[in-house]
């Protein structure tokens, strides 16, 4: 194998990886803020996916201008999901961590059986993006506009996250009702506007994956199972609950698996990621930032 | 001369960069109800817990009836006759009562069957026989303390540990508590009670080891503790830091 | 409870299965329709599968969305067996059972240091990585699977080409075996153990209970019996693949009816199959093929309102309609305790 083409599957595996720390950012934050798995996270990045088919057919707009409304669409459906189903499966007496597991499934299942309803199984795609079907040619390593673009938006994101979390004052009600949920109503912050917040705020960035992921993926009902399982094995592997740790890991994954898909057969590229997860989870078990 | 009962020998624990515990050195005797006090952030609990077998001491070593137990775990101390209650009651909330006990009788029957009759007997003991077949879930929080006590006993241990039993209790509880402890100790289990709370404690104890900052201040017996002036300085200090 | 009634409460549990038992095996008299029967048996073949992961999820509290696994192994093995070396299923499932208990204990191994979700996603991933394997594996027939082929009727060879009453039996008997299992776990060291570590693994360890000692057997009986599931599912349809025996909607068509049902009791995963299979079944039949999503959406709606309003399960709604009846009272709420 050439120099060229190993910077190439490592440039593409990069752009991939930061698309998935997205993905897994999310549910790293809302497991890290109260503790649940969204284990309906896929059928989130579907609905994304639909939400910018949906604006650009709507509007004629193009996908990356969409983005900021998919956005803010995904954001009321994380806080709704909270306030209307997960807020409930807190209140379970016993077994909480069976009830969230299960409750979320159900969400997904139920989303997806939704999606099949009143999309269709069809297979839809965006051809319309300024983005789409370019190439940027940098020496000699093609890297595609719309996953540059995802690539450069993630990172964007992680830097925006960071300031959200260290220097906002809800950065910092977040920060302390993960560490103590219930002295914080005693300061008066209300417990269930920062988890509904934290719910949309890990929706919008799932949100933001969908939108840029659009353009170059086929959308429908069932595109959001394979990436749901990149993304719990990314935050398991970064460490549930610390971002960094989902960025780190989300590149890493995203390497392994353009190298895996070279090496190996493109149908086994995922026994590369399960690998390397399955080591790092033996040698540690809390993951390779994690701390909860 | 023949080995002590429990030996704590020059043992030092740390957590990333404080020192909990710093050669501390004891000795507990059979058949002595031993009182560990000290005012907050002693080292009472790291110590109590490495006995426990929660986590090992990062130096020194502790014999167990002559016996070196400083490497083995929380269930084979158990199995050697150290029992302990939690701080935080921790009982199995998804199980009855009486399985709560079942759980630590198990230690020492052949037999499911067997270690129910074993767990009737200890709940008559301590005064739950009519709440056997309640969940553990519903008791009231000092039942909760006392099926933590019930649980231990199952397990027949020679030494038993109890992490502030007595704290938080109302007066007659209190009572009720130190009556139990007395009884137990009646019945030949040698005690050592980490505790808070000084009135309760210094009539029930034999001897007491006070811990400030990590280390051994002073030892004896209640009366004399009591009177020593480093612990007196140790507990005024801690009073006006607090203030 | 006093001894004596504690043993009156045990046998009344072993009757009231046993009249279960005999209602069941008399059903087909009357049950003709052979998707009726097939209903029947696959919903018992759950029945059994769910209590087999009951042992390890609902008793040792290790939730695991991978047991397909399991029944992967032991449908394959038993197949293997049968194609290659014309062993009859009968010992083919017992060679399944037992790999399968060996790789859930070399599995068990490193996994069961990992804490609560770790864990869950960890047995996800492992089925993930089986399935890929299978797919792969030539010898054992790829994803193109492996037929087996038809014989005349036999009990040796667990095969029927029409008649459907062996199968419901074998299934009966399975799902009995399994309940009876359970039964005996109720009043067991190992199941009180098992809760132990469930409730509070460091309480537990206090009083005696060697936790990575507990899981280990807890994963093992579990995956040795649902191994014999998927040995009796690939004798059944005769045709096994990658996708139809490994996939994912099997790890969580395993283990929900034990959730719906009442997580570590014991007749949750029974209660729970005999509502969501034909319920699946069903809404599969009427909706599904037509890719209308109705069957996800309603499947979907009563994971969610089962996990919501009712967390402990069918039972505990079973036993408080129960008291109701019998005692007139007004019952006490939430305490569904293990029945």
């Amino acid at each position: 194998m050439t120099a060229q083409a190993l910077v190439q599957i490592l440039a593409s595996g990069l752009l991939m990886g930061l698309i998935y720390a997205l993905i897994a950012a999310g549910l790293s934050l809302i497991f890290g803020l109260m503790d649940v798995v969204n284990f309906a996270h896929g059928e989130f990045l579907m609905l994304a996916m639909y939400a910018t088919f949906g604006i650009v057919a709507v509007t004629a707009l193009d996908p990356i201008l969409a983005t900021p409304l998919v956005v803010g669409v995904m954001f009321v459906l994380g806080a709704g999901a909270y306030l209307l189903i997960i807020r409930h499966a807190m209140r379970a007496k016993a077994n909480i961590g069976m009830v969230q597991v299960f409750a979320t499934f159900g969400l997904g299942i139920t989303i997806r059986g939704l999606a099949q309803h009143f999309f269709t199984p069809d297979y839809r795609s965006i051809q319309t993006s300024w983005l789409s079907g370019h190439t940027l040619d940098l020496g000699g390593v093609f890297l595609p506009l719309p996953q540059l673009f995802g690539g450069l938006l993630s990172c964007v994101c992680f830097a925006a996250l960071y300031v959200i979390i260290r220097r906002t004052d809800f950065g910092r009600a977040l920060e302390a009702t993960r560490e103590d949920a219930g002295a914080v109503a005693l300061v008066g912050i209300d417990r269930n506007r920062v988890f509904a917040l934290g719910w949309g705020l890990g929706a919008a960035l799932v949100g933001i994956a969908g939108a840029v992921m659009a353009i170059f993926y086929y959308i429908h009902p069932d595109v959001g199972s394979p990436f749901a399982l990149i993304a719990y094995v990314t935050v398991a592997l970064g460490g549930f609950g610390s971002i960094f740790g989902a960025l780190a890991a989300g590149i890493l994954v995203g390497i392994v698996e353009a190298v895996s898909a070279t090496i190996l057969a493109p149908s086994m590229k995922a026994i590369g990621i399960y690998a390397v997860y399955l080591v790092v989870v033996f040698v540690r078990p809390r993951g390779l930032f994690g701390n909860l | 001369m023949s080995a002590p009962f429990l030996e704590v020998r020059n043992v030092t624990r740390r957590f990333g960069g404080l020192v909990a515990n710093s050669e501390v050195s004891l000795t507990v005797n059979k058949g002595e109800i031993l009182g560990l006090i000290g005012p907050n952030g002693a080292g009472k609990s790291t110590l109590f817990n490495m006995i426990a077998g929660l986590y090992p001491p990062n130096e020194g070593r502790i014999f167990f009836e002559g016996k070196d137990i400083t490497a083995m775990s929380a269930p084979e101390r158990c199995a050697l006759g150290i029992a302990r209650t939690f701080q935080v009651v921790r009982s199995f909330d998804s199980m009855a009562v009486i399985e709560n006990v079942i759980v630590g009788s198990l230690v020492r029957s052949a037999s499911a069957g067997e270690a129910r009759r074993a767990a009737r007997r200890v709940l008559e003991l301590t005064g739950l026989a009519r709440r056997a077949e309640a969940p553990a879930s519903e008791l009231t929080p000092p039942e909760k303390r006392r099926l933590e006590i019930a649980r231990a006993l199952a397990t027949q241990p020679k030494l038993l540990l109890l992490d502030e039993a007595l704290t938080g209790l109302t007066p007659s509880e209190a009572r009720d508590g130190v009556e139990l402890v007395r009884q137990i100790r009646q019945d030949g289990v040698t005690i050592v009670m980490v505790e808070h709370v000084m009135e309760v404690v210094m009539p029930l104890v034999d001897r007491a080891i006070v811990l400030n900052l990590g280390k051994v201040l002073a030892q004896g017996s209640p009366k004399e503790v009591v009177r020593d002036e480093a612990v007196i300085g140790a507990y005024l200090g801690e009073r006006h830091r607090a203030a | 409870m006093p001894p004596d009634a504690f043993a009156r409460k045990r046998r009344t549990e072993l009757g009231v299965a046993a009249v279960v038992a005999i209602l069941v095996a008399l059903l087909p008299i009357g049950l003709h329709d052979v998707y009726l029967q097939n209903v029947l048996i696959l919903t018992l073949m759950y029945a059994a599968l769910s209590q087999s992961w009951n042992i390890l999820g609902g008793y040792c509290g290790q939730i695991s969305l991978g047991h397909a696994i399991y029944f992967g192994i032991g449908a394959y093995a038993s197949t293997l067996l049968y194609t290659h070396l014309g062993v009859t299923p009968w010992i083919g499932m017992l060679a399944g059972g037992a790999l399968a208990a060996v790789i859930a204990l070399i599995l068990g191994y490193p996994f069961f240091r990992l804490r609560g979700h770790y864990f869950t996603i960890a047995t996800i991933v492992v089925a993930e990585t089986g399935l890929i394997a299978m797919i792969n594996w030539d010898y054992a027939g790829g994803a193109q699977g492996i037929q087996i082929p038809y014989g005349p009727d036999s009990w040796l060879h667990l095969q029927f080409a029409r008649d459907k009453l062996p199968y419901i039996y074998f299934a009966l008997g399975f799902a009995c075996l399994t309940w009876f299992v359970s039964w005996l776990i109720e009043d067991s060291k190992w199941g009180y153990w098992w809760r132990a570590v469930k409730d509070n693994a460091e309480a537990a360890e206090s009083l005696g209970v060697v936790v990575f000692r507990s899981k280990m057997a807890a994963a093992a009986l579990s995956a040795f019996f649902t191994a014999i599931g998927g040995s009796f599912y690939a004798a059944f349809v005769s045709y096994i693949d990658p996708d139809s025996v490994m996939g994912f909607q099997f790890s969580l068509l395993i283990a929900l009816p034990a959730v719906l049902g009442g997580i570590g009791t014991l007749w949750g995963p029974a209660l729970g199959a005999l509502v969501l299979i034909p319920l699946t079944e069903l809404t599969r039949s009427y909706f599904g093929g037509s890719g209308t999503g109705l069957d996800l959406i309603i499947y979907g709606l009563l994971i969610m309102v089962i996990s919501l309003a009712r967390p402990e399960g069918l039972t505990s709604l079973v036993a408080l309609l129960g008291r109701k009846l019998i005692t007139r009272e007004p019952a006490s709420a939430g305490s569904g305790a293990s029945s």
